[in-house]
């Protein structure tokens, strides 16, 4: 294959893979907290998008803001409920508190949606400039993706609430101290995480096929992501969802598929050991 | 006083286990051996998770590897016992290397990095297909006994690997080693100051961690008799050993035992009777127990549990 080609597919995965993890990356950088459930909620997006689409006829790009408003309250609702009430206790806690509220949603989604995968199929025809390839779907993808995750960037640069948030994570007490609410910006973040993971499913499940099974990995994509780009930045997750973007797509190619993944996490596992703080991360985050 | 009554507890426990295969039928049988090798498992964390306090999520890997050494052996024509000693000495090799590494991390660097050690297990073993048989499993010889004579030396097996991780639990809480451990989950600096050697503390708790895994996961790879990647290496099976010990209390020598037993129970009545809402179910006796029982069930006072509640319900957010 050409490595135009190959390098435009590792492109408009690392957009994807980005959003998919900006989101957990936020969570885990300000709270503290590896959120076991943004897998189900990527899912949970995807899932509504195929639905709205295939029984209501409505275009996912239309039910996008719905379905991002509407994993938004969910997460705040279950972090003001739930994890704000541990969340200065140690991981162990935390992430096996996410873990249970994950089995749950689960349970949820696999009772009421069923497990089978589903996608949404526009039929966007193909683009082609040089040999190189790029269906039309990928390219809506690749954009929407990068464009939500620009507009997360955009929110934490310049809205209060963004300001707020950095201020949080820099240092919580002296954030309480100037009249900050520490667990409404809490709610607030885990919200944005679920909004950014249904989004990011709302796009996902107009590429490629969706289903609950898929929530482990698209989890461990995100957290793969993360410790590759470092933790906490909107920046972080873009160099870290590119990084693996590319490096799935080249070694997919020389190694063979099945070893994408795994040259993935040997990487991660690598990085961690090294440069814990990622490739763009910033020491005193974590 | 207590103590002596819960250990008394216990020893009764052991024999009413062990005693299954005559007076029970095949089916309790059957629980009391996933039980005895949830205990094992449970026990073994206890080591690193309990009295270290370090967030291992490494079980399943220690688990599947022990099952895939043993498998492998024994499709090839080891007998089982020679098998099930390579396993166990083969992951303690395994947790050694593997935690001169990743014991240089903490915290959620940690968490992250030992769950992540399951799945690449998981990818390379379903790749390693020339031994392993990749993705559709490996068929390992099964015993050529009457049913009921397998489920009961499976039984006493799994027993005699639950006996010997709680003598180890045991051993480490009576040693120095179990002191500098509990001195690590207090406050890791402190300990590194006062003299403990934390890195040869931690890898001796690691490795004590993974080497029963590694027999059970033999083990009962030879009593299914056919191992996939998959099921050896289960996130879910990572994830619900360390939920056992908080539930029976973490850190204590009773506590996995009553972990692993209440859970492992609890599970085959969600299994049997609600079929489709079963990971819901555990999912909420988790969350349960992170607000209302965080000491365990051994810390269980009907008081404090009570207050607790009333607290959740009145207090907004936070504590």
């Amino acid at each position: 294959m050409d490595v135009a080609q190959i390098l435009l597919n590792g492109i408009v995965l690392g957009a994807i893979y980005a959003s998919l993890a900006v989101g957990f990356s936020l969570v885990w950088g300000v709270l503290n907290v590896i959120n076991m459930l943004h897998g189900s909620f990527i899912v949970l997006g995807g899932y509504l998008a195929f639905f709205g689409w295939h029984f209501y006829g409505v275009h996912p790009l239309l039910l996008l803001p719905a379905i991002a408003a509407t994993l938004f309250v969910f997460g705040y609702t279950i972090q003001y409920i739930f994890i704000n009430k541990v969340v200065t206790a140690p991981v162990l806690t935390t992430l096996t508190l996410t873990f249970g509220l994950d089995m749950i949603l689960y349970n949820l989604i696999v009772v009421y949606f069923s497990p089978t995968p589903r996608r949404v199929t526009l039929d966007l025809g193909t683009f082609e400039f040089f040999d190189v390839i790029l269906p039309g779907d990928r390219l809506v993808g690749m954009v929407l993706a990068g464009l939500l995750t620009g507009l997360l960037l955009l929110v934490m640069k310049a809205s209060k609430i963004g300001r707020a948030i950095v201020a949080v994570r820099m240092d919580r007490t002296a954030a309480e101290l100037m009249g900050i609410r520490v667990n409404h910006i809490y709610a607030i973040t885990f919200g944005i995480g679920a909004l950014m993971a249904g989004s990011a499913g709302t796009v996902f499940a107009m590429v490629f096929p969706i289903s609950v099974n898929l929530s482990g990995i698209l989890l461990g994509k995100a957290f793969v992501v993360c410790v590759i780009g470092g933790l906490g930045s909107v920046s972080g997750a873009l160099v870290g969802g590119l990084a693996l973007g590319l490096i799935e797509s080249f070694s997919g190619v020389f190694l063979g598929a099945e070893h994408a993944l795994t040259v993935g996490f040997v990487l991660m596992l690598f990085l961690l050991l090294v440069k814990p703080t990622g490739l763009v991360g910033t020491k005193g985050y974590e | 006083m207590m103590t002596r009554l819960g250990y008394l507890l216990l020893a009764a426990w052991f024999v009413l286990l062990a005693s299954l295969p005559f007076h029970a039928e095949n089916y309790i049988v059957r629980i009391g051996i996933v039980i005895a090798m949830y205990s094992t498992l449970a026990y073994s964390w206890n080591v690193i998770g309990g009295f270290a306090g370090y967030p291992s999520f490494s079980t399943a890997a220690f688990f599947g590897i022990g099952a895939y050494i043993g498998g492998v052996a024994q499709h090839n024509g080891m007998p089982m016992g020679l098998a099930w000693a390579l396993a166990t000495l083969g992951v303690g090799f395994f947790a050694f290397s593997l935690g001169a590494i990743l014991l240089r991390l903490r915290g959620h660097y940690f968490a992250i990095g030992s769950i992540v050690v399951v799945e690449v297990c998981r990818l390379l073993i379903s790749s390693w297909r020339d031994v392993t048989g990749g993705g559709s499993g490996l068929n390992i010889p099964i015993l050529k006994w009457q049913p009921d004579e397998v489920l009961a030396f499976f039984l006493w097996v799994m027993l005699v690997l639950f006996a010997v991780g709680f003598i180890i639990n045991l051993l480490v809480d009576r040693t120095p080693l179990g002191f500098g451990l509990r001195c690590i989950r207090q406050n890791e600096e402190a300990a590194a100051m006062v003299g403990v050697n934390t890195s040869q503390y931690k890898l001796a708790g690691y490795v004590l961690s993974a080497l029963l895994c590694g027999t059970a996961g033999a083990a009962n790879a030879s009593w299914v008799g056919y191992i996939d990647p998959s099921e050896s290496f289960s996130i879910i099976m990572t994830l619900k050993v360390p939920v056992m010990v908080m539930l029976g209390g973490a850190g204590t020598l009773l506590g996995p035992a009553l972990g692993a037993g209440g859970f492992v129970m609890l599970e085959e009545i969600f299994w049997s009777s609600y079929l489709n809402w079963n990971r819901a179910l555990l999912g909420g006796v988790i969350v349960l127990l992170i607000f209302f029982l965080p000491g365990g069930l051994l810390k269980f006072s009907l008081k404090k549990v009570f207050a607790r509640v009333t607290g959740f319900a009145t207090s907004g957010a936070g504590r």
